[in-house]
């Protein structure tokens, strides 16, 4: 606020100003500033007024979070992102790898083709329920509301488990179907990519519930009421009115998705039974394991250049509300 | 009298599908977890608490579920003292340029790939000598997790009323008295949701522990991904039951808050 203290249009009050610049002074307690200030003539009292927020206590308050991430987080990033082109020697050879041999390749592929099928469900799926939940009476919304929240807070290791115990070929999944004479082998539903499907999607599902329910919600219902009254029917509607007006919603719903899927570590190790590797494992492995820092590096170069790739060309096309939370 | 709406009734039950999906992982643990059995399945003829006593019969789970405790609260205190003041900062100095930076480097640990700031710590954590200690398993974990207690707070403020700010510096309190009587109160509810988001960030987290963590430091979601991974042991259901237990218990509390604020009201047909 002190900053936008207008400076007034006539010199007769500027003494008035430089009272009550003085009184701001005051009650930022900076006796510096405050001797400053009287001992300057009135015609200075703009650049007094525009140097009092940074001397602002509160600045003080960000002592912490400053020391928190720039010592404990931005130098170990940047340091360990520099070793990608300088271990074991200064050059691109970390990347040339990355491209020239079969197995990170595949790794690569893997990770975008289950990150790209993960959207995909994800989202479709999200939106039926998202359709069904803002149509549903309050009441019912709220319980739906409050089991897909639930689930957002289930540890991811506990759902992978889970997982796990209902999909194995003794699990309740298969168990039932063969209880049920519908099938006489187990199916394999763990252990593979269909496991690791089936546990991201059941992470991502509920963060792509969210931004589409927001949208259905900002709707204009009278939009809806148009429609029908100019003569279309149900399906045309929906088609023509409901689904273009969601639009941001369900591009917001997948660049979530997307972003978050690329970094998934624990559900593809637990579910994919080492034989569905991810990009995010493959870095763990090769530097726990393999202890090859420059190769590891250049993954997460990787896996951070797409991530902001995806978040810069969606905060381009979306506006960046709609992807960062604010 | 109620008429059943036929068209959608296909889609309303694929919708309830969908939330029996998203349960399902409930619904399992916690049969698994009273099984007689010595091996993962579902209880047939009775049940038995026999894998909760192994649990808890067992220096190895109680030492993870201690350090557990442990690491959540004190990254929940922190994280939370830390999340909080640059909150009240961010939202007092709205409009200076720095904000919009300091926003993103606060967010910067919830975009950034978690395995991707894993391995950045893993190298500094050494050479800070922190790696495999309290302090170095506290400081990771806080720094996943004051973005969470950054946002709540910030929500929290931003139907705050400037004028209040004002009048207490006008009043002659300074800085820090005023963000410390005036708008910690006044971010309260962002406080507490913040702090749930903080213990239980740090109670499920694995991918940082796992890197900067030994043998010293053995938290629960660790002993957890083990056990997984060597043998399914009904113990492991025991264990998740309770992990989820505690979860939906806290969140229950801040969502039931939540959801009872929503007025049925304006819930449009």
């Amino acid at each position: 606020m002190d900053a936008r203290v207008k400076p007034a249009d006539d010199d007769n009050d500027c003494r008035a100003i430089q009272l009550h610049c003085i009184r701001l002074l005051d009650a930022s307690r900076d006796e510096r500033l405050l001797l400053l200030c009287a001992g300057h003539p009135v015609c200075k009292k703009e650049r007094a007024l525009k140097s009092l927020p940074k001397l602002d206590r509160y600045w003080l308050l960000l002592v912490p979070v400053v020391i928190l991430l720039g010592v404990f987080y931005l130098y170990p990033l940047v340091r360990v992102l520099l070793l990608s082109v300088t271990d074991p020697e200064v050059g691109v050879g970390n990347f040339e790898r990355l491209i020239i041999y079969h197995g990170p390749r595949r790794v690569m592929f893997n990770t975008f083709r289950i990150c790209a099928i993960t959207t995909v469900i994800s989202v479709s799926v999200a939106y039926l329920l998202a359709c069904v939940m803002v149509h549903a009476p309050p009441r019912r919304r709220r319980i739906m509301l409050a089991l897909v929240l639930l689930t957002l807070w289930i540890s991811v290791l506990v759902r992978a488990f889970a997982w796990l115990i209902l999909l194995d070929d003794n699990g309740v999944v298969n168990n039932t179907l063969r209880a049920m004479g519908l099938i006489s082998q187990p199916l394999a539903l763990v252990r593979n990519e269909t496991g690791v499907l089936i546990g991201m999607v059941h992470y991502l599902l509920p963060y792509a519930v969210l931004p589409l329910i927001a949208a259905m919600q900002s709707i204009d219902p009278a939009l809806i009421r148009a429609s029908h009254s100019l003569g279309a029917g149900r399906v045309r509607t929906f088609l023509s009115i409901f689904v273009p007006l969601t639009l941001p919603g369900i591009a917001a719903a997948a660049v979530i998705v997307f972003v978050f899927s690329l970094g998934f570590f624990i559900t593809p190790s637990i579910l994919g039974g080492g034989r569905v590797v991810m990009l995010a494992e493959y870095v763990s492995v090769t530097v726990l394991e393999e202890l090859r820092w420059g190769f590891a590096a250049a993954q997460a170069v990787v896996l951070l250049v797409l991530t902001f790739l995806v978040l810069g060309i969606a905060g381009k096309l979306l506006g960046a509300r709609r992807i960062l939370p604010s | 009298m109620k008429r059943v709406d036929w068209t959608t009734l296909p889609f309303r039950v694929l919708g309830w599908m969908v939330l029996v999906f998203l349960a399902a992982p409930m619904l399992v643990v916690f049969p698994v977890s009273v099984t007689p059995n010595r091996w993962i399945s579902l209880p047939s003829g009775g049940i038995s608490f026999s894998h909760y006593a192994a649990v808890f019969g067992s220096p190895d789970w109680l030492s993870a579920i201690g350090q557990s405790v442990v690491i959540a609260t004190a990254t929940m205190v922190v994280a939370v003292a830390i999340g909080t003041a640059t909150a009240i900062t961010a939202w007092r100095m709205a409009g200076h340029w720095i904000i919009p930076a300091l926003r993103v480097l606060v967010l910067l640990p919830l975009i950034v790939p978690t395995v991707v700031s894993a391995l950045g710590m893993y190298r500094v954590w050494v050479d800070f000598g922190i790696f495999d200690s309290w302090a170095g398993i506290i400081i990771a974990h806080t720094i996943l997790a004051t973005p969470f207690v950054f946002l709540t707070v910030s929500a929290s403020l931003t139907n705050t009323d400037r004028r209040i700010e004002q009048a207490s510096r006008t009043l002659g309190a300074g800085a820090f008295r005023t963000a410390w009587a005036v708008l910690v109160p006044a971010a309260r509810p962002g406080i507490l949701a913040g702090a749930v988001f903080a213990f239980i960030t740090s109670w499920d987290e694995i991918v940082v522990t796992m890197f900067v963590t030994a043998r010293h430091i053995f938290t629960l979601p660790r002993m957890i991904f083990e056990e997984i991974h060597d043998n399914l042991d009904p113990a492991v259901a025991a264990v998740s039951a309770m992990m989820m237990l505690v979860t939906v218990a806290v969140a229950a509390v801040l969502l039931w808050r939540d959801l009872r604020g929503t007025p049925a009201a304006s819930e449009k047909p």
